[in-house]
C-alpha cells in the first residue's frame, strides 16, 4: 500500500507535464494540495487500522518493498504537512503561473525523495532517496536565481556530495562484510561479525556523513547560508522537513535498526548533541537577521533531537521522534512568519523592524506561540517533548547533559524573546505605519501550525497513549 | 596483479594532472583520462557493464558538460596567468609529496585482512540484479534523470528568458 | 576463499584512499568553482572503484555493478545541476573564482 506514496505523485509529475499543459497548469497546484492532504488522511487512516492494506495490486507486477512503522509513519505525516504550508507559502508570495508550475513539480519530485527515504529498507535505495531530496532541494534553493541562493546552494553541493561519498564508502565497506544492503542483511551481520574495526569504521564514516547533512555543529558550515539565502517558502520546507528526513531521520534509522548503539557511539552522539544544542543558540543570540538566527536556532534544536537518540532508552527515542514533529511544526511557523513580514516590509533585518505586532496581529500572535512552543514553555507542543528528552537523559544517568538541555532552554527562550521584542513588540518605527497584514493565503497555514502546536499540547495524554506502542515495531 | 598496479599507478598519475596542470581544459581531460583508465580497471575486474556506463557517461557526457562551461567563461589576460600560476604553486606544491608519504606510510602497514567473505550470490548477471532485484533503485534513476530535465528548465531555460 | 583475490583488496583500498586525498585536496584548496566539481568527481571514481573492487572480491560482482550503474547516473545528474548553479553564479560574478563568494560568512 505504501508503494503509493512513491508511485502516485511519480505519475502526477509525468502526466502534469504531458500535452496538454496549458489546463494542467491551471489544475498543478490544486493537484499537488489534494495529493498531500490524500497523504495525511492515509497515514492517519493507517496508524488508526493497522493491517488493513488494499489496493494491493502493484505487490503482483513491480517488488517495490516499501513498509512504514510508526517511526516512518510520523515523518510521513510532517512531511506532508510541511509541503502544504510551503505550497502555500510559494503562491502567495510568487503570483506568475509558469513559475508555480515549476515549483509544484519539483515540490512533487522532492516529496518522492522524501517518502522514499522514510520507507526504503535497503541501505542503497536509502542513498539513492537521499539523492534525489538532495539535486531537488539544490534546484529549489537556486529558484529565484538570486546571488546569494547560488553561492549557498553550491556550498551545498559541495558538502552534500562530500557527505554521500563518505556514505558509499561506508556502504561498500558493509557490502565487503555482509554480501548484501539490505537493512535486515546488515543488522544481522554487525552483530554477528567477527571484524569489529571494520564494522566501526564504517559506522563511524556513515554518522559523519549523517551529521553533515543534518548541520550538526562541526559541520554545520552550510546550513545557515542555504536558510537565509534560500526563497522563504525552501527555507520552510528545507528547516522544517527535509534537513530533518535527510540527516536526522536518516541518523535515527540507522542507529536503531541497523547498526547497534554500543557505548563509544553514544558518547558521541551525546557530545555532538550538547555541542550543537548550546553553540547554536549562541550563535542564534548574537544574529541580526531573522532567518539567519533561525537557522541557528534549527541546528540548537537537532542537537537536542540527537541527544534524546543518545540517550539510547526507548523514552529518550520517543522524545526526539516526538520533538522532529514539534520542531517541524514551530519551525516552519516561524519562517511562515518571517516570509509574511519579508513580504510586507521587504526586510528580515532585526534592527530595521519594530512594533509589528500593531500592524501584523495574526503574524505577531503565532511568532509568539511558536517562540513559546520552541523555547519549551508549558503547554505547548515543544515543552512535552523537551521534557520528555530530559528525563531520559536523567533516567539514564546523564545528569549533565540533562542540565546543559534545560540550560540551553533558557538560551532559547533568551534569543526568541530578544527576537520578538525588536521585531513585534515596543514602538511602531515610523516607516512601518502603512504596513498590513499579509494576505490569508499565508495567514491560513501559520493559523493552521499554531493550532496544531496548541492542540497538541494540550491534548498531550491522548498522543502520549499514541506514541507509546512500539516506535519502531510495525 | 603487477598489471593492476601499474595501472592504478597510471590512473593516480592521470588524477594529480587533473588537479595539478594549470588549464582549467587540460583540467577537465585529465578527468576524462582518469575516467577512461579507470573503465580500463573496471573490466578486468569483471564489471564490463558497468564499465561501458562508466566510458560513455562519465567519460563522454561529464566532460563535454565540463568542457563547454569551460569555454563558456572568460579567458584569462597573460599577466594574470602568469600571478596565478605563482599563486597555485604556492598552494598545490605539497600536494605530490603528502601523496609519496601518504603512499609509504600505508604501503608500510601491510594489512592483509582475514576477512570471511559472505556467500557468492546466486544472480550472476548484472542486467539480471537491477531488474529483479533493485526496481526501487531503477525507479529512483528515473526520479533522478527526471529532476535533472527540472533542474535544466529552472537553472538554465528561465534565466535564458530573463 | 582463494587469497589471491583478497591480496587484490588492500592494493586497491591503498590507491583508493590516495585517489580520494587527491580529490579532496582538490575541492578544499582549489579557488576555482569548476576545478572544485572536478575534485568531487575525483571522490565519485575512488567510490566507484571501490565498489567494484569490493564486488570482485566478494564474487558479488553483478550486484556492485548494478549499485555502479545507478551511481554513475546520480553522479552526471548532480554535475549537471552543479554546473547550472555554476553558471548561475558566473552570470553576475563573470568570473568562477571562490574568491569572490564573500557575501555569505557561514
Amino acid at each position: 500500500m505504501y508503494a503509493y506514496l512513491i508511485l502516485i505523485p511519480f505519475f502526477s509529475v509525468i502526466i502534469l507535464n504531458l500535452p496538454f499543459r496549458t489546463t494542467m497548469k491551471k489544475a498543478a497546484f490544486w493537484a499537488c494540495l489534494v495529493l498531500l492532504l490524500a497523504q495525511m488522511c492515509l497515514v492517519v487512516f493507517s496508524a488508526i487500522f493497522p493491517g488493513c492494506s488494499f489496493f494491493d495490486i502493484f505487490k503482483t507486477l513491480f517488488k517495490l518493498d516499501f513498509t512504514a512503522d510508526n517511526l516512518s509513519r510520523v515523518l510521513l505525516f510532517s512531511i506532508a504537512l510541511i509541503l502544504c504550508v510551503t505550497l502555500l507559502v510559494q503562491k502567495s508570495i510568487l503570483g506568475d503561473k509558469e513559475r508555480i508550475f515549476n515549483f509544484v513539480n519539483m515540490l512533487l519530485i522532492i516529496l518522492v525523495g522524501m517518502n522514499g527515504i522514510v520507507m526504503v529498507r535497503d541501505i542503497f535505495s536509502l542513498y539513492v532517496f537521499l539523492e534525489i531530496t538532495a539535486v531537488s532541494s539544490f534546484i529549489l534553493i537556486g529558484f529565484n536565481q538570486d546571488l546569494d541562493a547560488f553561492e549557498a546552494a553550491f556550498k551545498y553541493i559541495i558538502l552534500s556530495v562530500i557527505a554521500t561519498a563518505l556514505m558509499l564508502s561506508s556502504i561498500a565497506i558493509i557490502l565487503l562484510l555482509a554480501g548484501d544492503t539490505s537493512f535486515s542483511a546488515i543488522a544481522s551481520t554487525v552483530r554477528l561479525s567477527p571484524h569489529r574495526l571494520l564494522i566501526s569504521l564504517a559506522v563511524g564514516i556513515f554518522l559523519c556523513a549523517c551529521f553533515i547533512k543534518a548541520g550538526l555543529m562541526p559541520f554545520h558550515g552550510w546550513l545557515p547560508d542555504v536558510y537565509s539565502a534560500a526563497p522563504t517558502s525552501v527555507s520552510v520546507l528545507l528547516a522544517g522537513i527535509a534537513t530533518k528526513t535527510v540527516g536526522v531521520y536518516t541518523l535515527i534509522r540507522i542507529v536503531n535498526s541497523v547498526f547497534v548503539l554500543d557505548r563509544s557511539l553514544q558518547h558521541l552522539l551525546l557530545a555532538l548533541g550538547a555541542v550543537s544544542m548550546i553553540a547554536g543558540a549562541l550563535a542564534a543570540l548574537g544574529q541580526r537577521d531573522l532567518k539567519r538566527m533561525l537557522a541557528y536556532s534549527s541546528i540548537s534544536q537537532v542537537g537536542y533531537i540527537v541527544l534524546g537518540l543518545g540517550a539510547a532508552t526507548p523514552l529518550g527515542l520517543a522524545g526526539a521522534i516526538f520533538h522532529v514533529f514539534n520542531h517541524a511544526v514551530f519551525k516552519s511557523l516561524l519562517f511562515v512568519d518571517s516570509a509574511a513580514v519579508e513580504l510586507e516590509t521587504g526586510t528580515v533585518q532585526m534592527d530595521k523592524l519594530s512594533g509589528l505586532a500593531k500592524r501584523m496581529p495574526v503574524t505577531g500572535f503565532t511568532s509568539v506561540l511558536a517562540s513559546l512552543s520552541c523555547a519549551g514553555i508549558p503547554p505547548l507542543a515543544g515543552f512535552w517533548s523537551k521534557l520528555i528528552i530530559v528525563i531520559a537523559l536523567w533516567a539514564s544517568g546523564h545528569y549533565a547533559y540533562a542540565m546543559l538541555a534545560v540550560l540551553a532552554s533558557l538560551l532559547t527562550l533568551a534569543y526568541l524573546l530578544t527576537m520578538q521584542r525588536k521585531i513585534f513588540f515596543g514602538k511602531l518605527g515610523q516607516d512601518m505605519a502603512e504596513i498590513e497584514e499579509a494576505g490569508p493565503v499565508l495567514m491560513l497555514p501559520a493559523l493552521i501550525l499554531a493550532v496544531i502546536t496548541v492542540g497538541v499540547g494540550l491534548l498531550f495524554p491522548f498522543v502520549s497513549i499514541l506514541l507509546k506502542g512500539n516506535l519502531l515495531g510495525g | 596483479m603487477s598489471v593492476n598496479i601499474a595501472i592504478l599507478l597510471s590512473l593516480l598519475a592521470a588524477s594529480l594532472w587533473t588537479v595539478l596542470t594549470r588549464s582549467l581544459l587540460r583540467s577537465a581531460i585529465g578527468l576524462a583520462l582518469t575516467s577512461a583508465i579507470l573503465t580500463i580497471l573496471m573490466i578486468r575486474l569483471d564489471s564490463s557493464l558497468a564499465a561501458v556506463f562508466e566510458l560513455s557517461v562519465c567519460t563522454g557526457l561529464i566532460s563535454v558538460l565540463f568542457i563547454s562551461t569551460i569555454s563558456l567563461t572568460h579567458p584569462l589576460t597573460r599577466k594574470e596567468i602568469l600571478a596565478h600560476m605563482r599563486e597555485r604553486r604556492a598552494r598545490f606544491w605539497f600536494l605530490p609529496f603528502l601523496l609519496i608519504a601518504l603512499g609509504v606510510i600505508l604501503s608500510l602497514l601491510k594489512i592483509k585482512p582475514p576477512i570471511d567473505l559472505p556467500a557468492p550470490e546466486a544472480v550472476k548477471e548484472a542486467r539480471n540484479v537491477l531488474w529483479s532485484l533493485r526496481q526501487v533503485d531503477v525507479m529512483g534513476q528515473i526520479i533522478v534523470l527526471l529532476t535533472g530535465v527540472f533542474g535544466v528548465v529552472i537553472l538554465f531555460k528561465e534565466r535564458v528568458k530573463k | 576463499m582463494s587469497n589471491g583475490v583478497l591480496g587484490v583488496l588492500w592494493p586497491f583500498s591503498l590507491f583508493i584512499i590516495m585517489l580520494s586525498v587527491v580529490g579532496l585536496y582538490c575541492v578544499l584548496v582549489t579557488r576555482n568553482l569548476i576545478r572544485a566539481l572536478i575534485g568531487l568527481e575525483l571522490l565519485f571514481k575512488a567510490v566507484t572503484l571501490l565498489l567494484v573492487t569490493v564486488g570482485y572480491v566478494t564474487y558479488h560482482a553483478a550486484l556492485a555493478q548494478a549499485l555502479v550503474i545507478t551511481l554513475i547516473v546520480i553522479e552526471v545528474v548532480v554535475m549537471t545541476v552543479a554546473v547550472g548553479v555554476v553558471l548561475g553564479i558566473r552570470s553576475y560574478n563573470e568570473s568562477l573564482d571562490t574568491r569572490r563568494i564573500r557575501n555569505l560568512k557561514g
